[in-house]
């Protein structure tokens, strides 16, 4: 393959995108051409979505209709409870639960006499005409961070470039001077998505600073929120959004060296990744002289090996070093010693794949979305009890409402509503009274709870509190490293407690205990792990004391603080 | 369990080879020997401590704080059960219960006595839209019911017979 250059990229585009055309303009889908997709994503993956895309390959050849229909694998569609999913153009119909069987009636039925197959379709489309703004999940959101999934081949790095990817790099390397990288995302008001929501253009601006050898950046793909999926679908449905700004910032901070540091468990996702190094590296776009310029930027995968606390930074950066994943004190932050002691910029996958867009479209235009605080986007797996789980972007200041009932379709078996939780291990539980808070980093810090990475796990009323908060307990008693006492012992005291409160024993001191407990290990702990970990107790105890009540041995109306 | 000694292979001289010059390569050599033995032997971890110039303590370190390592050789069928808080609301414990009772495994133990089968839990398998959910070696099973348990164990051993 011949590399590209700044002078050829333009070129090679246009080739390219004239490859998809139809499927991008599907109204110039004509005399029976259809644009097949069929969801090749964890979820689908492994429910048959790939013996479906063969047969679906096979038939439709059988037919003799491959002049006509065009066949190719997507990331995520969003509603994952539904899959295996294939979408047709340009009926835009989902066909869902599709079973390898099926296929033949589809391909009759659908695709030879052009009745479209209703009863197989998603619920909501049976008996239209079917068109994408009549799915209930889709209702409400914007696709910045998703804007490929769905609609690209993720191991394609050509159908990428056909959707303007490489374009911000293209205009970066063009003439964007870092100073001028770091003011548009100063403008553009991004925060880090991987928790803690610290303005972008300050790490990079601090690491650009920082003096050293060598500068890395590394792209944080731990996820390690069980019950969270955002991350790993954006790996596996558009990897070349992450390479790319990667590569953007190393030139803005003058790093060489980047890591994906991925979890061992999303094998899909590190083989999607790979595939995307070795065509970015075999067209130019990695390795030396990036797109002929004089930047050059190396790229690889390292993987976690099952710790929770890896996804912390400093903990992180002790796993590619090949140690335990225990944290380390902060400051110094990893902006100024980091890797090796090396300036390091840490960033999520999701922060990452909103940079590339900002370049495109200006600073201007990503804060005119989001609230006065959170610009932007963000994207939730939504999950738990709701009637269609799924992984959805919606602007900040979205409700917790209309993502629970007009995304996620209210409640699964007409159960009441109870609460949500966001924020993984280290957030918390949100009552239903407050579904109506607009969503940003700030109202959820303020309701006790926290953005996290992006689980959203929505509970009813057949949901105990007391359990859910210790089912988090016990995670972080499994996952604290161990290296600080607060964290260590304190999260094994709070299981004892609450296990004394599941099995209705619990004591009349054990909820003033709870809370001197949670107070000792928020001020004591060395990371974010331990700080954190009360959360789901406090807020839980705040919310529903009335759960905790009922499982005290001799009842007592409780004073919450 | 007595300790096994497996053949060092030259799939695993390449691995040292690739990884040898970099910096921070312990994790990864790790995850190359795990992924041709289904475990860490023994006699390999001490292979690695001196080809590496390291002490076998470093490695031991490493392969017990992670919980991807796993020092004991693997069972013919791996089922993990996810427990990630998606899972865990949709029935998680109760397939756990039910598996380990249909495999006669006591609740605080992973294996079959014959080492045939592990029912161990991990945390989320990425595919929480499908809650609750399991996967038997490479294979995930989804939207799953107690009463589906039977069945899938059923077919297993049908499999493995014919
Ligand atoms: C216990 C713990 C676990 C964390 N897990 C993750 C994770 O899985 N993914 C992630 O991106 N950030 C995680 N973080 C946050 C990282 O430390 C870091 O702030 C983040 O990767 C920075 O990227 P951002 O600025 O783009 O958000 C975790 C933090 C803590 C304290
Ligand atoms: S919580 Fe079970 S797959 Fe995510």
């Amino acid at each position: 393959m011949e590399k590209l250059t700044l002078k050829t990229t333009q070129r090679y585009r246009e080739q390219q995108r004239a490859v998809i055309e139809k499927r991008l303009k599907p109204d110039q889908l004509t005399g029976g051409q259809m644009e097949v997709m069929v969801c090749r994503s964890t979820g689908c993956e492994s429910i048959e979505a790939k013996r479906i895309l063969e047969r679906l390959k096979k038939v439709v050849n059988s037919k003799g209709l491959d002049d006509k229909i065009h066949i190719t694998q997507t990331g995520c569609f969003g509603f994952c409870e539904k899959g295996p999913i294939v979408k047709v153009l340009p009926e835009n119909v989902y066909y869902v639960m599709v079973k390898p069987d099926d296929i033949e009636e589809i391909v009759e039925k659908h695709f030879v006499e052009g009745n479209i197959v209703d009863s197989m379709l998603m619920e909501e489309q049976q008996g239209k005409t079917g068109r994408r703004e009549e799915i209930s999940l889709f209702k409400k959101q914007m696709r910045i961070v998703l804007r490929n999934n769905g609609r690209i081949d993720p191991e394609s790095v050509n159908e990428y470039i056909a959707v303007d990817g490489y374009t911000a790099l293209e205009k970066v390397l063009n003439g964007m001077t870092p100073e001028e990288v770091i003011a548009t995302l100063k403008l553009a008001g991004l925060r880090g998505r991987g928790g803690a929501g610290f303005p972008i253009w300050q790490k990079w601006t601090n690491a650009r600073k920082a003096i050293g050898e060598n500068k890395f950046i590394i792209c944080n793909g731990d996820e390690g929120d069980p019950g969270a999926f955002m991350d790993s679908s954006v790996l596996e449905g558009d990897p070349h959004s992450v390479i790319e700004a990667m590569a953007i910032a190393a030139y803005t901070i003058g790093a060489s060296k980047g890591y994906f540091y991925v979890r061992a468990e999303y094998g899909l996702a590190i083989r999607r990744i790979q595939v995307a190094i070795d065509q970015a590296y075999a067209l130019g776009l990695l390795g030396k002289n990036v797109l002929g310029s004089d930047f050059s930027f190396d790229l690889e995968i390292r993987l976690g090996a099952g710790a929770f606390v890896c996804g912390e930074e400093t903990a992180l950066i002790a796993s590619i070093e090949g140690e335990r994943g225990t944290p380390r004190p902060r400051p110094p932050y990893p902006s100024i010693s980091g890797l090796f002691g090396m300036p390091t910029v840490i960033n999520n996958v999701e922060t990452l794949a909103n940079i590339a867009p900002i370049i495109n479209n200006g600073g201007e235009w990503f804060a005119s979305i989001g609230t006065e605080t959170s610009k932007g986007t963000k994207v939730f797996a939504l999950t738990g009890k709701v009637n269609v789980s799924g992984l959805i972007e919606v602007p900040m200041g979205t409700t917790i409402r209309e993502i629970v009932f007009d995304i996620g379709g209210g409640i699964a078996g007409g159960k009441k509503v109870k609460a949500v939780q966001t924020g993984g291990p280290s957030g918390g539980i949100i009552p239903e009274k407050y579904f109506d808070t607009p969503i940003d980093y700030e109202s959820l810090n303020s309701l006790g709870s926290m953005m996290g990475s992006g689980g959203m796990i929505v509970m009813d009323e057949d949901d105990s509190m007391v359990d859910i908060a210790k089912f988090y307990i016990q995670f972080s008693v499994d996952e604290s490293c161990g290296k600080c006492a607060p964290c260590r012992i304190g999260n094994y005291q709070i299981l004892q407690i609450l296990e004394r409160f599941g099995k209705k024993r619990g004591k009349e001191d054990d909820l003033e205990k709870l809370h001197d407990i949670a107070f000792a290990m928020k001020k004591g702990s060395l990371c974010g792990l331990g700080q954190t970990s009360p959360n789901p107790v406090i807020s839980t105890l705040k919310y529903f004391p009335e759960e905790y009540n009922e499982k005290i041995r001799k009842p007592k109306i409780v004073q919450t603080k | 369990m007595e300790t096994l000694h497996e053949e060092i292979t030259d799939e695993i001289r390449a691995i040292l080879d690739k990884w040898k010059p970099k910096e921070g390569n312990l994790i990864m050599i790790l995850h190359g020997v795990q992924q041709r033995y289904g475990y860490v032997p023994w006699n390999i971890s001490k292979f690695l401590a001196s080809e590496l110039s390291v002490p076998l303590a470093r490695i031991f370190e490493v392969v017990t704080f992670y919980n991807f390592f796993n020092l004991e050789a693997p069972a013919d069928y791996k089922i993990s059960v996810c427990t990630g808080t998606a899972c865990h609301l949709k029935g998680a414990p109760v397939l756990i219960q039910g598996l380990k009772k249909q495999l006669k495994i006591s609740p605080k133990a992973q294996y079959t006595e014959d080492r045939k089968f592990k029912v161990e839990e991990v945390r989320c398998v990425g595919c929480c839209g499908l809650a609750p959910a399991m996967v038997i070696n490479e294979e995930v099973y989804g939207r799953l019911k107690p009463e589906d348990i039977e069945p899938t164990l059923e077919t297993i051993k049908i499999e493995e017979t014919s």
